[in-house]
């Protein structure tokens, strides 16, 4: 059963009386990669962790066209600080295979695999812990799509690496894309919006102020904040 | 100090000979401990990562109880041992009191908190870490509970050490509830105990010193096989 479309309806996220998104109604569907911009502090993070499932809804419903427990294991996420397991690089890869079940010799033998793609091959047996952040953040977008989820969620994956680490992630998420697995990013960085785009979410004050198809929103923004924001100016 | 001298002289000749007494004294102590060891890091390790994992109503009072027993009275321990396993006692029918059993089951209550506390506190930061990306992957609780017991593993062998140290040098409640019983329930350090009673110093010092050096080869052991400080950077 497809796991999409997600259908947002009313969903706010806060605690104590404060809202911190919302309320949110969008509708992700179809194929390609969704950017998610705006400001700091907008809510890009939130929203990208409420459509995951790691935070719990305030106010209103989101919907997977499947169970949800089967929508759980068709998913991941890469955050922008990548979390290290204290193993090694290949069981930090393996280790989502484990949880599926599949046995031991197997697993590695698909993360090693995956290690070619990657190339982090040579650095297999090393501590996870040991490596830079650009390897790191490769480490972890393998080990979330070792599972060939169909949607993947990236919060600002490259927000802390320089321009060759950016590209080599960005020719991972292009051929996790090109195999049909949904992008949703968020990022500060507005060329990598543009070069990897289909469609854009900009998000303002914790609410989804322009969803449109990249190229509309590039080109002819429907708001003022959305216009400003792409200018460059300050927006609040 | 011609005591301890005395002492230091007689440890080395009673281990060079390989004296019966100290070799039976000292095997059941080793015996005793390492057996309550296991039970209670069977008991308290999962504990401690079911602590960090879960929430629930009484988690904070469950968490300050815990370390709160840390400080538990082994002679208070031994005594509710003796009253459970007494002939009269809930659990007489089973005539445990006096025997070896009887020990491992009072070493067990005594480090039980000691080692889920310390163990607690190892996995709650590991948690903190990996919560995200364990919830991220729809793992379930007893998943979490396996990879934080795996992965804290290094750390949690300082809690299972801490335990060792506590139960290896117990006294109180094993001299109430084994009863210094010579070739039946007599460890080192109620030995060391009896032979102090008895005014023979340089045997008790000399009992004393073994137990020592005990305790840290089975430390360094367990270092060794854990592979502590080799390696990684956890």
């Amino acid at each position: 059963m497809a796991l999409l479309p997600l259908k947002i309806e009313g969903a706010c996220l806060g605690r104590r009386g404060r809202r911190w998104i919302g309320p949110v109604d969008l509708e992700l569907a179809g194929q390609g990669t969704t950017i998610v911009i705006g400001p700091n502090g907008s809510g890009k993070t939130s929203l990208l962790r409420m459509m995951h499932g790691l935070e719990r809804l305030r106010e209103g419903s989101l919907r997977w066209s499947c169970p949800l427990e089967e929508a759980r294991r068709k998913q991941a996420f890469v955050f922008q600080t990548p979390i290290m397991m204290r193993r090694s690089v290949l069981d930090n890869l393996a280790y989502p295979l484990r949880l599926g079940g599949m046995d031991r010799k197997a697993a590695q033998a698909e993360a090693e695999a995956w290690l070619d793609r990657v190339d982090l091959a040579p650095a297999a047996r090393r501590d996870a812990l040991r490596l830079s952040g650009g390897e790191r953040q490769k480490l972890a977008l393998a080990r979330a799509l070792i599972r060939s989820p169909e949607v993947l969620f990236l919060d600002e994956p490259c927000a802390a690496l320089d321009g060759r680490a950016t590209r080599e992630i960005e020719a991972i998420l292009q051929g996790a894309s090109t195999s049909g697995t949904r992008l949703v990013m968020s990022t500060h960085d507005m060329g990598q919006a543009r070069r990897l785009a289909d469609e854009v979410i900009f998000v303002l004050g914790g609410r989804v102020h322009e969803y449109s198809p990249a190229d509309r929103f590039f080109d002819q923004p429907e708001t003022p904040q959305a216009s400003a924001f792409l200018r460059g100016d300050i927006v609040e | 100090m011609s005591d301890l001298w005395l002492g230091l002289q007689q440890a080395v000749w009673l281990v060079i000979t390989l004296n019966g007494d100290l070799v039976e004294i000292t095997l059941r102590s080793l015996q005793v401990t390492l057996t309550a060891l296991v039970v209670a890091s069977a008991l308290a390790l999962p504990l401690a990562a079911l602590l960090a994992v879960r929430r629930f109503r009484w988690r904070r009072s469950v968490i300050a109880v815990l370390n709160a027993l840390m400080g538990l009275p082994p002679v208070v321990v031994g005594l509710i041992v003796y009253v459970t396993l007494s002939r009269s006692g809930p659990l007489g029918v089973l005539g445990l009191l006096f025997t070896p059993t009887a020990m491992v089951i009072a070493q067990v209550i005594i480090i039980v908190p000691l080692i889920a506390s310390i163990a607690h506190q190892s996995l709650r930061e590991l948690w903190s870490d990996y919560h995200d990306l364990l919830i991220s992957m729809n793992t379930t609780q007893r998943q979490r509970i396996a990879t934080l017991l795996w992965d804290g593993r290094r750390a949690l062998l300082t809690a299972a050490l801490a335990g060792f140290g506590r139960a290896i040098g117990e006294v109180g409640a094993i001299m109430v509830v084994g009863g210094n019983i010579d070739h039946a329930t007599r460890v080192l350090t109620t030995a060391i105990a009896l032979e102090t009673g008895k005014g023979e110093f340089a045997m008790a010092l000399a009992l004393g010193f073994v137990l020592i050096a005990l305790a840290l080869l089975v430390n360094l052991a367990i270092h060794w096989l854990g592979q502590t400080e080799r390696g990684g950077r956890w």
